[in-house]
């Protein structure tokens, strides 16, 4: 199964400025779109307006070449957005949070102990949320999108508050994400390396 | 790829999972949930020790007063229906999943009148005492309450969303309420009366379920579409 992610002619004024005008993009399986621009340039409100939550001047996004706001539950079912505040709640654990997010979604056969394991949060299952430093939270937001197992990834700033060893963590995690033939939107300030084709969008 | 998704969760499977997730959160902070409770007890309680222990005013005004401290209790809480979510972003997630979003507003509501308006249903009998109601309209009573509350819960959630992304948005949620709340108040407090004094009330009671379940067809839809409005 091959998927896209294409918009043509996107226009976004917010208040008094136009953010984007007469934008687009095309990204296949396999592919990463990169929105590069300075703080308050878009990045942000283009990454919403892709979810559906904004809606756009001029301009349509199509998934699978159909307009998202005619499939939009399928859409939503196919994407898992990273966002910069995490979404999880602070009272309840991990697993409560996790739990959750997965009663929303079609089951996933992803092996969850794996997930864990490999982000380095098996030892805080058990700890409310707000108890966790803010990169260990983010790092509950990525296991979150793992266990979701969808093609299209949108991740604002994937990078905050994440360490070193973290930070190159995301990197190999949409390094095979793309691999397995999933695509990805990030946004992000600093270049990035990776192994695949990436298109860029600068706001 | 592994892409294929094999199984969909149901319809409810939003409504069921989010009400169990906002029961949970309301267990863990017990404070919230029994502040509009606390207030209700306090308006009901004090209001004879201020107009004095006279019967035939207690039983004249009950009613009233059972209704207007309901009311005002629902309206107390309805303001951190969609706050602490907003707040921490997962209002934004629950609007990009999966799930229909008016199913995920109903559970939403669900869960808000489980915690404030079914425990103001079920003391009230208790402060009905002491306005000196006879024993015999404490069902009616509680049967106002109840529909009434659950009409309460599913206005109010569409003035929560619309009011969401503003601070100190209470008074403006109230004025948005109150007009569509007011019927609520009139039939229930009447309905009442009419009980109390040996009269018809029957009408009452289905005027307010045919309320009740206008409220329950149109309000997702309404909170729904308000969220996606307030959320841009």
């Amino acid at each position: 199964m091959t998927a896209k992610l294409s918009a043509i002619d996107l226009t976004l004024i917010r208040g008094e400025s136009c953010l984007f005008q007469g934008l687009e993009f095309a990204l296949n399986s396999g592919e990463l779109l990169l929105l590069e621009g300075q703080n308050g340039s878009g990045k942000t409100s283009l990454m919403r307006a892709i979810a559906g939550m904004l809606s756009l001047e001029t301009g349509e996004i199509f998934w699978n070449d159909l307009p998202v706001d005619r499939q939009r539950q399928e859409f939503h079912g196919s994407l898992v957005w990273l966002a910069h505040r995490t979404g999880l709640k602070g009272d309840l654990t991990l697993v409560e949070n996790l739990r959750f997010e997965a009663s929303l979604r079609a089951q996933s056969g992803v092996d969850r102990t794996a997930v864990y394991e490999r982000l380095g949060i098996s030892k805080l299952k058990t700890l409310p949320l707000r108890a966790l430093s803010a990169g260990q939270q983010r790092r509950v937001a990525l296991a979150r999108m793992l266990l979701a197992d969808v093609p299209l990834w949108l991740m604002d700033e994937p990078f905050t508050n994440l360490d070193r060893e973290g930070r190159k963590l995301v990197m190999q995690l949409t390094e095979e994400h793309l691999a397995k033939g999933g695509m990805c939107v990030m946004a992000a300030h600093q270049d990035i390396e990776i192994d695949a084709t990436v298109r860029r969008v600068s706001l | 790829m592994s892409h294929s998704n094999p199984q969909q969760p149901g319809i409810f499977a939003g409504l069921i999972a989010i009400a169990r997730r906002d029961l949970l959160l309301a267990w863990k902070r017990p404070g919230d949930v029994l502040n509009p409770l606390f207030f209700f007890a306090m308006v009901c309680t004090l209001f004879p020790l201020a107009v004095g222990p006279s019967p035939e005013q207690l039983t004249f005004s009950g009613p009233g007063v059972l209704w207007v401290a309901a009311l005002l209790a629902t309206l107390l809480s309805l303001n951190s229906l969609f706050m602490s979510d907003h707040e921490d972003g997962s209002l934004d997630q629950l609007l990009v999943s999966p799930q229909p979003l008016p199913v995920l507003a109903l559970g939403k509501t669900l869960a808000h009148w489980l915690i404030s308006g079914l425990p103001l249903v079920l003391i009230s009998p208790l402060l009905a005492m002491t306005y000196r109601m006879p024993s015999e309209i404490m069902g009616v009573l509680m049967l106002t309450l109840l529909l009434g509350t659950i009409c309460l819960s599913l206005l109010g959630s569409i003035g929560a969303a619309l009011t969401v992304g503003l601070h100190r948005g209470t008074a403006l949620l109230s004025l948005l309420i109150l007009p569509l709340a007011m019927p609520v108040l009139l039939l229930g407090a009447n309905t009442v009366s009419l009980a109390a004094g040996n009269e018809v009330y029957a009408t009452g009671i289905w005027a307010l379920g045919a309320y009740a379940v206008a409220a329950l067809s149109l309000a997702p839809y309404a909170t729904a579409a308000a969220l996606r409005i307030s959320n841009e």
